[in-house]
Parts: structure tokens; C-alpha cells; sequence
């Protein structure tokens, strides 16, 4: 499904992927932790195609295309989406509008027919029932005056109401009390099937007792230097990354 | 919406059905010799037909308007105007309307169908014979349209079910004929002849325009609307428009303009005046598209408009909204005298410049009775090459205590080659007066843009949300039917912007 092979990148001239290779298989979760600055978050924008993060060597596979020569738009609706580890704030654009919007962009390029607004309530209220949120989120500006939980919340409605094939979780979990950490993954979970893969960034093993990955990976220095199943978490749990970072 | 598809379907099946279009409406014109002197203003005078009084105002406007200098100090340039080398009238030598939207130019179809304009109210804009005359959609609520193609207004919708209220609604040279007590009551009263060289301009030449009256008490039951359109080549066009709600009475109205694609550059120079009496409240909504000239600035209208309204009345109330997404170069400052008190003046400005248009446009507001207050809100966008300039004057005079003035200017900009000017100027001679100014200059952010592109929206689709967004404050003021329209032009005009 996702394929990457000796990932290189660049951020402003500076090296930070340095020869990353992973493969994740339809249906599995796959959780990357790592120390600050091993790269995880530059992983995710290098998926999703952020400008700025420049690759010069390697390359991705997604559903046998070459992901890095597709826009980001693309990569969206070809079922790539990232929750932000810092959902961005559009002033004045309604949450509805701006999530109809993104669903009917999606379903076009399924070949589905696009939601009228109320048809599109209809779903987003069942979702919203589901993630806890008020309705009156739906009317507000997109992430504009959302408190932290809120604004991963509103990550979690998009996430599911576009049920993407592939979803890139950047440390969503940062800074989330336990119940929206939870949440998130019931949101997870909830999608998980023969048709979900995802990546799960993360510092800590917290997260992975809700969403139990197929394998764990430890990112460092822009490399996977281990893999394991989800022990792995529990064991960098407690010995901290130094010990693995020092054995590689 | 399925209006939407019908729309656009039909427009399809007609352009497939084999008739070729021009550029211009093919309609035989009536002209007056090229160029501008005293014999050109009495040929319009005698043409329409009007009383010695309005003949010897034009002339007097003329005379004035010969020894004034065109104005320099907006942030706007562009070659000198050959004033002689100009049509100043312009006619369809039969009032005919087109019978069928096969008739009407497919230029003007395109941008309704982008527009998503529904076909049946796409025909009354057009003007087509009978269009008007069933409401559209069944429940919808009903717009009158008064269509001033050139020189004369050719269509007027909805005529006789306003009269039934005694409400006034045609063509400005109609209002000549059937209420010459009403136009030369106010005619010139907010705007005087020699208020400005362009309204000087247009005191002399005016050819047509709107007229509406609404009497004592009455609500007026549906909005109005003109839609301006120029079409012949080298013509000027100079309406004339003049709106009066008498006391207790509301009123809104919806001016749209159109142009289709010429290499020549236009000169637009109206006049917009409007007189609200005690309690009386007037909303006047503008969108407005003219041709904005090529990506390197080739063509495009010149709008040098003045507009004006008084509030004469206590406890009146003016609301301007406008959406200025085309012309090459605006000029414009939609403005209220608060001169009743407790009178409230409203602005709410959208002016977009990309390419290499320009845009100088603001509001005045003049505070003169009691508690009077106003509120201006402008959002600038500018992008490509685009010049966009907000110039406002809030005037308190020393009679008007407790004067209220809150103003906010907010421009987005978008790639590094446009600018942003904001020009407030600020005189308060009243010690209880208050002024609020607030301004805020920002850039689309990039971290915006990928947001919604890893959403799945393309560039465009993104910019054009934004922008959408950044202008919701103006945009809510607009009627339902208007904000719809304004929000697609915003993104057409922007189409190109980015990338």
C-alpha cells in the first residue's frame, strides 16, 4: 500500500530524512516514536507533500503510484490525509462550508456524487454525536478560538467523515487529557479494516495502549533504527530512547 | 442546485444550436457625433425629450465642469482621457428587447452560468421580452430589474405590482416625463453639479439610469435592481441615479454590472444619489465585474463614480455595500451626510485589484446631526500586480455630540508584487465624539494553503475559501441572491492569482 524506500529530505538545506525505508500493508497501524528532532513530523509533511521539504533521494510508492510527483491536493483525495499536530486557523470560513467542501473533493474523485448541505448535516451530526461535539462547532470559523482538545477533535470529525485509506497522525495525541486522547483513538479504531492503514507519530507509548499498531518503529537521526510489535512501545516505555539509539 | 445545472445546460444546448455571437450585441445603435461641447448636450437634452429647466442644469453643469481640472490625487494612473474622442450618446434605434436568451451575448451568459445564476432570472437580467413578467422560482422572493443597456434603460420588470404600493420604479429619463416634480426636487441635491469633475461630467451628459421612489411608511415589498452593461464601443457611460425613501419608509436595492471584453478603455463616470427623510432606511448593494483589462493591464473600464447619500431625516439610516471585483481602475467613495440626528451611515466594502487594476476607494462620513454614528468596514485584497487603496474621511462637526465612528480596514495580499494603502483621514472638532480606527495588513499564509490542499482542495478552491472567509463581515450584509454571486466572483476574479 505505502512504500518507502531510502527516503532522503531536505528543510531549509538541512539534512533530516537520511534513508528511511518502511513499508506498511493495507489494513495495518504502524506507530513511529522517537526522540525530538529524529524527523517524525518532517516524515509526515514529506507524505503529504508540504512545500519546503525537499526530497533528493529515494522515493514513495502509494497504491503502486509515485506519491512525491502528485500534488498535495492529489495525495488528499487519493486517500492520504494528516492530522496536524497543530490544526491551522481559517478565519471567517465556516467549519460546515470548509468541511463539505473537502468531503465533495474527495467523493468526486471516487466518482461519487457530491453532498448537498443537507445531506452533508445529516452525516457530520452522526459523527459529531459519535466525537462528543456540540453542533455549534459546525458553524464556527475553521479551528478559529478552538481550545487545544477542540482542534483535535475537529481533526478526528474530518478524519472520519473523509475515511481516508491512509492517515498520517502527527503527535495528535500532544497535549490531550485522556479523555480526547481516547477519543482519538475510538476514532482510530473505529476505522480500522482491510481498507485503513495508518501511521501513528508519537513520543509516547500512552497513545498505543488505545490503538494497538501491527508494528512499532524508532525513528532517529532521519532512520528507522528498530522495529518490533507493539512491546516495542512498552519497553521504550521503560528504558527511554538512549538505549536504543546508542545499541544502533 | 439543481437551478444551477438547469442553468447551465440550457446555456449549453442553446450555444450548440449553431448561432454565432459577436462581441456586440447586434442591435443597430443611434449615435451622437464623437466628442463633447454645448451642441452634444442639447442633442442628448432634445433626444430624451426634457424640460427647458434640466436642459439649462446641464448646461450650467457643463459650464463649470470646462473650467475644472481632473482630479490627481488618487493612487491611480492611467493615460490622459481624450474627452473628444469619446461617444457621449448611444441608443438602440428601437427599444428592442431580445426575444430569447439566444439573442443575448454568450459572454455575458458565460459569466451568469459561472455565476450559477438561475436561468429564468439570467433572462430577465438580459432583458428578455416577457422574462419579468411571472416570479421566478415559485416562493422565491421576487427581484424587480431595471436593465439600462448603454444609454437606455430597456427593461423594467415588475413595474406595476410596486405601483400598487405608489412605489416609483423606472428609467431616470421616464421620471423626467411622468414625475418632473420629484426629479427636480432632488436632482442634484446630494451631488451637485459641480461636487466633482467627473459628477460634473455626468450632470451634463447623463443619459440614463434608475429612479425610484418609495412613499411615506412603505416597506418596499421585493429588492430592486438595475443591471448596468456597457456595450457599444467608445462609449461613455454616464447613469444617473437618484433614490428617495420618503419618511418611515425601507428600501433595498442591488446594483450589478457587466461588461464584456473590449481593447479600448471605457470611461464609466455615474452618479448615485440618495436621500433617506426621517426614519426612512435605504440599502444599496453594488457588485460590481466590469472588464478589468488583460493580465497586462490592455483595456478594461475606468470607474469614476460618485456616489452620495443624505441622510436628511432623523433616525435614517444608509447602508452601503459594495463588492468591487473588475474595472482596470476604480474610483469610488460611497458617502453619507449623517445629517439628521441619530441617523447611522454603514459601509461595507469588498475591492479586489489582480493583474495590473487599480482601486482607490473608501467612504466619507460626515457627521453632522446628534448621535449620529457609522461604521465602515473594508476588506482590500490585492494580488498579481494589483494596486489597492483604502482612502476614508470621518468628519465630525463641533453640533454633533455623542457622534459614534467605528472603522476597520483590513487588507490580504497575496504573492509579493501587489500593494496595500490604507488612507484614513480623521477630523473631529466634537469633544464627545468617538472614534474607533482599526487596521490590519496580512498575507494568505502558506501553512492556510496546504491545510486545505491536504484537505483536498485545489490551490484555487483554496485561495478562493480564504478569501471568501476574510470578507464574510461584508459579504453577510449582501442580499441572499447577491452573496451567492459576490462569493463566486471573488473566486473568478482571483482565478490565475496563485501558482
Amino acid at each position: 500500500m505505502l512504500k518507502i524506500e531510502n527516503l532522503h529530505a531536505t528543510v531549509d538545506g538541512k539534512q533530516i530524512l537520511k534513508g528511511l525505508t518502511l513499508e506498511i500493508a493495507p489494513g495495518e497501524i504502524h506507530a513511529i516514536m522517537g526522540p525530538n528532532g529524529s524527523g517524525k513530523s518532517t516524515l509526515s509533511y514529506v507524505l503529504a507533500g508540504r512545500e519546503g521539504y525537499e526530497v533528493t533521494e529515494g522515493s514513495v510508492t502509494y497504491k503502486g503510484q509515485d506519491l512525491l510527483a502528485m500534488e498535495p491536493e492529489e495525495r488528499a483525495v487519493a486517500g492520504v490525509f494528516l492530522a496536524f499536530q497543530a490544526p491551522v486557523e481559517l478565519p471567517g470560513v465556516g467549519n460546515a462550508n470548509f468541511l463539505r467542501t473537502a468531503l465533495n473533493a474527495v467523493r468526486r474523485a471516487k466518482g461519487e456524487s457530491e453532498v448537498d448541505a443537507i445531506q452533508f448535516l445529516k452525516l457530520a451530526r452522526a459523527r459529531m454525536k459519535v466525537l462528543n461535539m456540540p453542533d455549534d462547532m459546525l458553524k464556527r470559523p475553521v479551528n478559529v478560538g478552538f481550545s487545544g482538545g477542540e482542534k483535535k477533535r475537529n481533526e478526528m470529525l474530518q478524519m472520519a467523515m473523509l475515511s481516508p485509506t491512509l492517515a498520517l497522525l502527527d503527535e495528535t495525541d500532544s497535549g490531550l487529557d485522556i479523555d480526547a486522547l481516547k477519543m482519538v483513538a475510538d476514532t482510530v479504531n473505529s476505522l480500522r479494516g482491510p481498507t485503513f492503514s495508518a501511521l501513528v507519530i508519537t513520543h509516547y507509548q500512552r497513545l498505543l495502549n488505545h490503538i494497538v499498531p501491527d508494528h512499532v518503529h524508532v525513528l532517529s537521526a532521519g532512520r528507522i533504527i528498530r522495529s518490533g510489535g507493539p512491546e516495542l512501545a512498552q519497553e521504550l516505555e521503560a528504558t527511554g530512547y538512549a538505549a536504543s539509539v546508542a545499541a544502533a | 442546485m439543481p437551478a444551477v445545472t438547469e442553468t447551465l445546460e440550457t446555456v449549453q444546448s442553446v450555444t450548440e444550436g449553431g448561432y454565432k455571437w459577436g462581441f456586440e450585441t447586434d442591435i443597430e445603435m443611434e449615435f451622437a457625433p464623437k466628442g463633447l461641447n454645448e451642441d452634444i448636450v442639447r442633442f442628448i437634452s432634445a433626444k430624451k425629450n426634457e424640460p427647458a429647466w434640466l436642459l439649462e442644469w446641464r448646461l450650467k453643469a457643463f459650464a463649470m465642469w470646462k473650467k475644472m481640472e481632473e482630479p490627481s490625487w488618487a493612487a491611480v494612473s492611467y493615460p490622459k482621457i481624450d474627452y473628444q474622442d469619446a461617444y457621449y450618446y448611444a441608443a438602440p434605434t428601437q427599444k428592442v428587447k431580445p426575444k430569447s436568451l439566444d439573442e443575448v451575448d454568450p459572454e455575458l451568459l458565460k459569466t451568469y452560468a459561472k455565476l450559477g445564476i438561475p436561468l429564468k432570472e439570467q433572462a430577465i437580467l438580459a432583458g428578455v421580452e416577457g422574462a419579468g413578467d411571472t416570479p421566478a422560482d415559485g416562493g422565491r422572493m421576487p427581484i424587480a430589474v431595471d436593465a439600462v443597456f448603454d444609454s437606455v434603460s430597456v427593461a423594467t420588470s415588475y413595474k406595476e405590482r410596486l405601483a400598487k404600493d405608489g412605489i416609483i420604479f423606472c428609467a431616470i429619463s421616464e421620471a423626467v416625463q411622468e414625475h418632473p416634480e420629484l426629479v427636480r426636487q432632488y436632482l442634484g441635491t446630494v451631488v451637485p453639479q459641480a461636487d466633482n469633475y467627473f459628477a460634473a461630467l455626468n450632470s451634463a451628459v447623463f443619459t440614463d439610469g434608475s429612479f425610484v421612489y418609495i412613499p411615506k411608511g412603505v416597506r418596499c415589498p421585493m429588492e430592486l435592481s438595475t443591471y448596468f452593461r456597457i456595450n457599444a464601443k467608445s462609449t461613455g457611460q454616464f447613469e444617473r441615479t437618484l433614490i428617495i425613501a420618503d419618511e418611515g419608509s425601507t428600501v433595498s436595492y442591488l446594483e450589478g454590472c457587466t461588461a464584456p471584453q473590449r481593447d479600448e478603455n471605457q470611461l464609466h463616470a455615474a452618479v448615485v444619489e440618495l436621500v433617506a427623510l426621517d426614519d426612512a432606511t435605504i440599502k444599496y448593494s453594488t457588485v460590481q465585474n466590469w472588464y478589468p483589462g488583460d493580465a497586462e493591464g490592455r483595456g478594461g473600464i475606468y470607474n469614476f463614480v460618485t456616489k452620495r447619500a443624505d441622510c436628511r431625516g432623523a433616525r435614517s439610516k444608509v447602508s452601503w455595500t459594495q463588492v468591487e471585483t473588475g474595472s482596470a481602475i476604480t474610483w469610488k467613495y460611497p458617502s453619507c451626510i449623517l445629517r439628521g440626528d441619530d441617523s447611522v451611515g454603514e459601509f461595507y466594502s469588498v475591492a479586489i485589484t489582480n493583474n495590473r487594476q487599480q482601486a482607490d476607494t473608501g467612504t466619507k462620513m460626515f457627521h453632522i446631526g446628534k448621535n449620529t454614528r457609522s461604521t465602515i468596514v473594508s476588506k482590500g485584497i490585492s494580488a498579481g500586480r494589483g494596486q489597492n487603496t483604502y482612502r476614508g474621511l470621518v468628519k465630525i462637526s463641533p453640533k454633533a455630540a455623542g457622534a459614534r465612528n467605528f472603522t476597520q480596514c483590513d487588507s490580504l495580499l497575496i504573492g509579493d508584487e501587489c500593494g496595500a494603502h490604507t488612507v484614513p483621514y480623521i477630523e473631529n472638532r466634537c469633544m464627545s465624539a468617538k472614534v474607533e480606527h482599526e487596521a490590519t495588513t496580512s498575507r494568505i499564509a502558506e501553512d492556510q494553503l496546504f491545510y486545505c490542499r491536504q484537505r483536498g482542495l485545489s490551490e484555487e478552491d483554496a485561495v478562493g475559501l480564504i478569501v471568501n472567509g476574510f470578507c464574510r463581515e461584508v459579504l453577510k450584509e449582501l442580499p441572499m441572491e447577491f452573496a451567492v454571486e459576490a462569493q463566486k466572483l471573488l473566486q473568478i476574479s482571483l482565478e490565475g492569482s496563485v501558482g
